[in-house]
């Protein structure tokens, strides 16, 4: 388990300052593939390079397993990165790299041995041991980094958006792997990525990170139906805001009227939920397209636009704004809907969600 | 088709051959013609009053190690000038592993600054460059003299009583030649090191290599096509040199630069002269044979 108490990571002494991290805190549990997800610059390398001990924060505790790691140089941690660049040593061949970790750990020769050949089977690499890291392919140092950093068996694995310099097809592949080697090793993986797709597909639990501090953690499921605010519901996902106005609340359950006068019932943020004007975001494929009479809200339809697997309809409301639905698509079916029709957007009880700005 | 028959690569050919004839005159002019002269001189008879005698001789050669002792025509190693070769081999190697120790960490000193610093630590590092060489060394003789800096301060402080004998032996010698050929060691460890990917470093650290472990299993291997280069230009001119030994070393510390002048002026054996020269020549040959050998195990590392 590792637990990050109010870390903050202050740059430059004097003259401006940049705050890297403000104020985090999040527990990480054993076994878990957790996933830091943000834009560029919001500080998720940074805590992931405090963890591993490149970088001293500022203020704040990290400690594994009760264990204080910020008195630990790097070198006495019991984590292992796999570097955005990898990171390979371009003067050892594939095995030797995956072996130095150990070496270093003084373990004897015949058990360095041995890791290496499990970790060249586990990693599918076991032809390329001889080979210089410079005379294999992308998807193949992207390999040997990761067999580097779990040949020692590390407590924590921390990985630095490591699928990024990858094309898709072999970045799809690699995604599936690492889901295969995090349940297999038993090992908890820290995994910073700026991909939401990578994000949703591969974590036990995400923390939406953003300017150094952390928005919202949760399940894949939890972050992109129920946003916490309109940065993480605009990041991940294709969302619809709706202006609307909250009524009252009861518990998670928050009664809404909407701009077109109709009123529904949302899922409330977790606090500070004042009865007054809220945003509202409803994700495009929650909302179904129907008549425009005992609709929630109506508009007229402004554009249709197919994409293989589904299609997306976009609605322009009565009283402004728009609103995208996306429906699956069903062999030789056409919507029988076309451009100009008049249509109503509804969506069940529950599904909205009040954003807490 | 051959190459002769088509008027277009014959005027190719010929083009290329008018282009290259500037280098060509002064690579014949400059390298080639002296040595030639040299090769020559190496095996004529020496004149009484310095110059030589179209008389063909090996003497020059073998007076390079041996001598004929003057009275009883006993054939000897000639003691003086393997001393003489020794030392400057032992002085140049020693001047090597200081320049290292002292260049390597300066290297890396500055190649971890942030990269808009580090021009201006490399122009304090040139900067000594542009200053005459002679001037440079009687500054160091300034500082280690009998009544230099070093002695003086030392003695204010109590330290000493009586003055240190530094100048004119093999330390003194040390000191100047380090000081002189630093920079030649420091550019080229700065230039590998500066194209090092540092995040190979942070690999090191995070699977638990320690700082020295790093520095020897991680950054030297990166690093040592400089290293090797930075010895070989601190060594080869080590070896030929003449003024720090001259000025430094007090005329009893000799060198092979100064041996070899000593045979063209005073010494008139300008054979000798010739044969000493080819001599070193052969040695830094050798040590360049091992430069390009270690380099070309380095080009099969990485291709």
């Amino acid at each position: 388990m590792i637990e990050i108490g109010g870390v903050t990571k202050v740059y430059g002494g004097r003259g401006p300052t940049f705050t890297a991290l403000d104020n985090v805190s999040v527990t990480i549990r054993d076994n878990e593939f957790f996933t830091l997800l943000g834009p560029s610059g919001c500080g998720k390398t940074t805590l992931l390079r405090v963890i591993a001990g490149f970088v001293d924060p500022t203020s704040g505790t990290v400690a594994l397993d009760g264990q204080d790691l910020l008195q630990l140089p790097p070198y006495k941690r019991p984590v292992n990165t796999v570097f955005q660049s990898y990171a390979l040593f371009p003067h050892m061949t594939v095995a030797e790299n995956i072996g130095f970790g150990l070496k270093m750990l003084d373990r004897p020769a015949a058990e360095v041995k041995r890791t290496v050949d499990e970790m060249l089977a586990l990693v599918r690499m076991t032809e390329m041991a001889g080979r210089k890291t410079s005379e294999i392919s992308g998807g193949q140092q992207q390999r040997v980094a990761l067999a580097r950093a779990l040949a020692p068996r590390p407590k924590v694995l921390l990985l630095d958006e490591p699928l990024s310099a990858l094309d898709f097809k072999l970045r799809k592949e690699m995604q599936i792997e690492l889901k295969r080697l995090q349940s297999e090793t038993g090992i908890t993986f820290i995994f910073v990525t700026h991909d939401q797709e990578e994000a949703l597909t591969m974590s036990d639990r995400i923390a939406v990170m953003r300017a150094g501090s952390i928005r919202q953690i949760g399940g894949p499921r939890d972050i992109y139906d129920h946003p916490a605010e309109r940065f993480v519901a605009d990041f991940i996902g294709d969302t619809n805001f709706l202006d609307a106005t909250l009524l009252s609340v009861d518990g998670t359950a928050a009664r809404v009227k909407l701009a077109s006068g109709a009123e529904t019932t949302v899922r409330a943020p977790a606090e500070g939920a004042k009865a007054g004007p809220v945003t509202l975001a409803v994700r495009p494929e929650h909302a179904t397209l129907g008549n425009a009479d005992g609709a929630l809200l109506a508009g007229k339809l402004a554009n249709i636009i197919y994409f293989g697997t589904d299609t997306h309809f976009h609605v322009d409301l009565d009283g402004g704004g728009s609103f995208v639905l996306r429906q699956q698509n069903q062999p030789d079916q056409k919507s029988g809907r076309s451009t100009g029709d008049r249509v109503g957007v509804s969506f069940p009880a529950g599904v909205g969600q009040v954003l807490r700005d | 088709m051959s190459d002769a028959s088509d008027p277009v690569a014959r005027r190719a050919s010929r083009n290329r051959w008018f282009l290259l004839t500037p280098a060509l005159v002064v690579l014949t002019l400059a390298a080639s013609g002296p040595l030639l002269v040299v090769m020559i001189y190496s095996f004529l008879t020496p004149g009484d009053y310095g110059g030589v005698v179209w008389k063909p001789s090996i003497d020059g050669w073998f007076s390079v190690l041996f001598q004929r002792d003057f009275f009883s025509e006993e054939l000897t190693f000639a003691d003086a000038h393997l001393s003489i070769f020794w030392r400057s081999i032992w002085l140049s190697l020693m001047t090597t592993i200081i320049t290292f120790v002292i260049g390597f960490p300066t290297a890396y000193f500055i190649a971890t600054r942030p990269a808009n610093r580090r021009d201006t630590w490399m122009l304090l590092i040139i900067i000594p460059f542009w200053t005459n060489l002679l001037i440079r060394t009687f500054a160091v003789m300034e500082l280690i003299r009998n009544e230099g800096t070093v002695n003086s301060l030392l003695i204010a402080l109590g330290i000493i009583d009586q003055p240190i004998q530094m100048l004119f032996t093999d330390f003194a010698v040390l000191v100047g030649m380090a000081y002189v050929f630093l920079p030649l060691m420091v550019l080229p460890i700065y230039a590998s090191m500066e194209r090092m990917d540092f995040s190979l470093v942070e690999a090191g650290y995070d699977l638990y290599a320690t700082r020295w472990r790093v520095l020897k299993n991680v950054i030297l291997p990166l690093v040592k096509p400089g290293v090797i280069a930075g010895s070989i230009l601190v060594f080869v001119p080590s070896l030929g040199a003449y003024v720090t030994p001259r000025v430094l070393g007090g005329g009893k510390q000799l060198m092979l630069g100064n041996l070899i002048e000593l045979q063209f002026g005073q010494g008139r054996n300008w054979p000798l002269g010739a044969a000493l020269s080819l001599t070193l020549l052969f040695i830094v040959t050798v040590a360049l044979l091992f430069y390009v050998r270690a380099a070309g195990k380095e080009e099969g590392h990485h291709g």
